[in-house]
């Protein structure tokens, strides 16, 4: 089991590594590297002083290696604008966004599976085909629209739920929670339901074809020649062999809801991670957008391998294999 | 309604079969029809709209934000409004649906034509340059879309030109694994080896063999692409990160009008929405339908 | 007063209704199963034999339904029993032996879970009571260390002993019938013989009538004691093992028992039936044989129906092979 844990961290290092090595090139091929840590209002004097100081006309593999130092330290450099530590400002807006994720993840598989439940049941009545027909729209149509629209109907037209900004906070270990208060939850509710659209959709999808698929198996004709009762056989049976697919995929997606969050945070006005970099990018705060890029990258990469760890716990089929392996 | 299909599979060719197939859903036909009056209002776009966006001199602030029907001050009727910039919201609708079109299919097409190169390419070598390509593929798809076409967009700057490249680099691998798959079960067939045995080129076992029996999923994955390239493009140009707010793209006119949604001027954002949202579903239709003709599991 | 004949099915006519036609895939099948027998009902695929044991326990699903004929259960029917009812008999009264123990028993499930749902989904026991009780049944077809087995998974096991407990299961509550729809198909032929070997003594030991399922003579040769052959939805010919082995009526049953290897002489070429089973969509009205008897008359345009040629011994034939084989 350890080896197996060692060999997909190895693994995830090695990518980690990769990224940084893009990202870094990128703007050193791309731009120049000095603009990454000067900003643009610097006069040529200061330019030619900053280069010199942070090293800029050593050759690019060393340049790296200083890069890399720093970054392991922590340090990815200051913003211009905030003039502070890049990191410490993603870092304090990542709670806003991690809040959005989880809730909207919750959402989409509380309201998800037990709809894709049903439409696998029950696959030709209506309703059954109008959540399929609805579950298209939930991942075709563009992210930031589902948002505006939710703003116009449900703030413009009917007044009901705020339509920007974050609700009253409270600090739970030192950190600022808005879900705990109703005023927070008031101002989640619209843009959790936004970030949970898109996967909801695809739960609703997974879970009814594996619905499907799994009533078609031997196993379920089986429980039933044994007299097993029909919602034994959907809740035991069925359940737990379809919900290992859609946990993974889940997990796996749960990564990129952060990177959707910057189109939500922006939409909705939400204080979080995503709505400073699309700022920064803006305001051409380098520092800052490619501290963004790094931490989410690793994010989704350490989230990718939790939830390779977890389906081989969970998986009886391929714990054991792990284990002879 | 089976037994014609049964007698007159016979004597039709799959294409005909196919075009036979695909008409019978009014949905896709539906979606098909739209699509094609989208793209020709597009393309004829510069010869009937009343004003043309990119002429600054043709916009008047101070018609900013009229509402849907109002006069300007020529005494033209500005059809769905003014953006905030006096801009006719008409004109800006077609000209952001020239823009997001081209985007869409150009990205679209040389993503498509990459991915295939390079998954045929891997399927047919197979061993270390599958491997690698492979992984190049897994890695981005691990990724989602938006934080590379972010990644990129922030490293190439704003601009037509960089999105398009943005979203090439973004949609390539797509191709590249669907084709790879389908190219992989075709190569062990026997027809494969029969052309290996003729000593035909390598070049041309590749494309004038593997390559037609490879389209069916491509050209559906193509087309709802397309569909998705137009959703980021719009995306991004709503984030700012896109095109430029000079050149009217459906996403930045949204953009623009996102913040008079609260007070009761909605044109400005819903109309272009509605542009948007209607060329989307019309090519995603399309494309579902397709996938269920061309699938040939479904075809009995 | 215990009765003698467990299972009775008179004219059982199972149909599916598809959007291609009618699919008779059970037309008029009669037979009777006596306490501590065995049935062999033999065919090739496509001749409805499975159908006729998913009809007796009543798992036939939309597009298909039992249109005419009745079952009889120790005296009572359960033709078309609503579902709530049919419950209570299956795995109870009867149960189901499938063809592939590697899908019938769920993966993600541990083994006790799934047998001790058979009995609590019948009768209240505690969980003590049942793992004893599994634990037995375990013992009773032949695996040695039934704890070890109980608390695993079924892909661990080998394709022999996940049918074993698959048998184990469906004799937990001890049922009246026992339906086994090509149980040993998917075996080697040692691990076939082995389990052949536990089944037969169970019969005879509890008492149980078994229906044996199979397009395979030569398993049905050392099990069973009478032997209904099936062919596009009909029984063709019915009788005592021995009877019909050795001495086939029907042409078809004769041209089945000949291509069986071992019955020709070395070296010499094996026989075969020509031609191929028919659809069982557009049956024709003639003998379903018929274009591939070698012994059709003019007879045969029309379908025959139920003759008694000996005492138990039932064809469909116009033209039988009367008298010793050829």
């Amino acid at each position: 089991m350890s080896v197996y844990l060692i060999r997909r961290l190895l693994q995830a290092s090695m990518v980690v590594f990769f990224m940084s090595a893009i990202v870094f090139s990128g703007i050193y091929i791309i731009g120049d590297p000095v603009d990454l840590l000067v900003s643009n209002e610097a006069s040529p004097e200061e330019l030619a002083r900053a280069t010199k100081a942070l090293g800029l006309n050593k050759p690019f593999h060393e340049q790296y290696f200083v890069f890399l130092k720093n970054a392991l330290r922590g340090d990815l450099g200051r913003s211009f604008v905030f003039g502070v530590s890049a990191v410490t400002l993603i870092i304090e807006r990542m709670p806003a966004t991690l809040e959005l994720a989880v809730v909207g993840m919750i959402m989409a598989l509380v309201i998800g599976i037990p709809l894709g439940m049903y439409a696998g049941l029950k696959p030709h009545k209506l309703s059954s085909r109008g959540i399929m027909a609805g579950s298209i729209f939930g991942f075709s149509l563009p992210h930031f629209w589902q948002g505006m629209m939710m703003i116009l109907i449900f703030s413009v037209m009917l007044g009901w739920l705020p339509s920007s900004g974050r609700g009253d906070t409270v600090t739970v270990f030192g950190i600022q929670w808005s879900f705990l208060t109703w005023d927070g939850l008031r101002h989640i509710l619209l843009p959790a339901l936004n970030m949970a659209l898109f996967k909801m959709s695809l739960i609703i999808r997974l879970t009814r074809a594996g619905v499907r698929e799994a009533m078609l198996q031997d196993y379920v004709k089986f429980a039933r020649a044994k007299g097993v009762s029909g919602m034994r056989i959907i809740w035991v049976h069925v359940f737990k062999n379809i919900l290992i697919p859609i946990i993974t995929v889940s997990g796996l997606e749960f990564g990129h809801m952060v990177a959707f969050a910057v189109v939500t945070e922006t939409v909705f006005s939400w204080p979080g991670m995503g709505r400073l970099i699309i700022q920064s990018i803006e305001m051409l705060d380098r520092p800052v957008v490619v501290a963004y890029l790094m931490i989410t990258v690793l994010f989704i990469i350490i989230v990718n391998l939790v939830v390779d760890v977890l389906y081989s716990i969970v998986d009886p089929r391929v714990r054991l294999q792990n284990l002879k392996g | 309604m089976n037994k014609k299909t049964a007698i007159t599979e016979r004597d039709q060719t799959p294409l005909r079969l196919i075009i036979s197939e695909f008409l019978d859903n009014r949905l896709a036909v539906a979606g098909l029809v739209v699509f094609l009056i989208i793209v020709l209002t597009a393309v004829l776009g510069p010869y009937f709209t009343p004003q043309n966006p990119y002429d600054l001199a043709q916009m008047d602030i101070m018609d900013g934000k009229l509402p849907p029907g109002a006069q300007s001050l020529d005494g033209d009727i500005y059809l769905l409004g003014t953006d905030e910039q006096g801009r006719d919201m008409f004109s800006a609708i077609i000209y952001g649906l020239r823009l997001s079109l081209f985007v869409g299919i150009v990205a679209g097409s040389l993503a498509v034509a990459i991915g295939v190169m390079m998954g045929l390419v891997a399927a047919y070598f197979g061993g270390k340059v599958d491997t690698i390509i492979m992984r190049l593929v897994d890695l981005q798809l691990s990724f989602p879309t938006i934080l590379v076409a972010l990644m990129l967009l922030a490293i190439l700057g704003k601009g037509v030109d960089k999105v398009v490249m943005a979203l090439i680099i973004v949609q390539w691998a797509y191709y590249a694994r669907t084709i790879r798959s389908t190219a992989m079960v075709e190569r062990s067939k026997e027809y494969i080896e029969a052309a290996h045995c003729l000593a035909l080129g390598r070049r041309r076992i590749i494309f004038s063999h593997m390559l037609p029996n490879c389209l069916p999923p491509v050209i559906v994955v193509a087309t709802v692409n397309i569909a998705r390239a137009i959703a980021i493009e719009a995306t991004l140009s709503f984030l700012g990160v896109g095109v430029p707010q000079t050149e009217p793209s459906l996403g930045s006119l949204i953009k623009g009008g996102f913040d008079f949604l609260l007070s009761g001027k909605y044109w400005i954002s819903v109309y272009p929405g509605i542009a948007l949202v209607v060329t989307i579903v019309a090519i995603n239709l399309v494309g579902d339908h397709l996938r269920d003709v061309l699938n040939p599991r479904l075809r009995r | 007063m215990i009765n003698q004949t467990i299972l009775e099915v008179n004219n059982l006519k199972t149909h599916f209704f598809t959007k291609q036609g009618v699919v008779k895939a059970v037309d008029g099948v009669s037979f009777s199963v006596d306490r501590g027998k065995v049935m062999g009902l033999v065919g090739e695929s496509g001749s409805g034999k499975s159908i006729t044991g998913f009809s007796i326990i009543g798992l036939i699903d939309p597009p298909g339904k039992i249109v005419d004929g009745e079952i009889l259960l120790n005296g009572k029917s359960i033709t078309n029993l609503p579902e709530e009812q049919m419950k209570q008999y299956r795995g109870r009264k009867v149960a189901m032996i499938f063809q592939d123990p590697m899908m019938t028993l769920n993966p993600v499930l541990r083994i006790d879970t799934q047998m001790i749902e058979a009995l609590t989904t019948h009768e209240k026991v505690n969980r003590e009571t049942a793992l004893n009780r599994c634990r037995q049944a375990l013992v009773n077809v032949g695996i040695s260390s039934p704890d070890e087995r109980l608390k695993a998974y079924p892909h661990q096991f080998s394709g022999g002993m996940r049918q074993r407990v698959a048998i184990a299961t469906a004799l937990l509550n001890d049922p009246d019938l026992i339906i086994a729809d090509e149980p040993t198909t998917a075996l080697d032929v040692t691990i076939q013989g082995q389990i052949l070997y536990e089944v037969q003594k169970l019969c005879k030991k509890s008492g149980m009538a078994l229906v044996w399922i199979t397009h395979d003579l030569t398993v049905i040769a050392g099990l069973a004691d009478t032997i209904s052959v099936m062919y596009a939805g009909r029984i063709v010919e019915q009788g005592k093992l021995d009877q019909v082995l050795d001495t086939p009526v029907h042409p078809y049953t004769k041209g089945l028992i000949s291509s069986v290897p071992g019955h020709n002489k070395r070296g010499g070429r094996l026989d075969q039936i020509p031609g191929m089973a028919p659809s069982l969509l557009n049956l024709p009205d003639s003998c379903a044989f018929r274009p591939r008897c070698p012994r059709v008359t003019d007879k045969c345009l029309k379908a025959p129906g139920e003759t008694t040629v000996e005492t138990a011994r039932k064809i469909r034939c116009f033209n039988p092979i009367m008298g010793d084989a050829q």
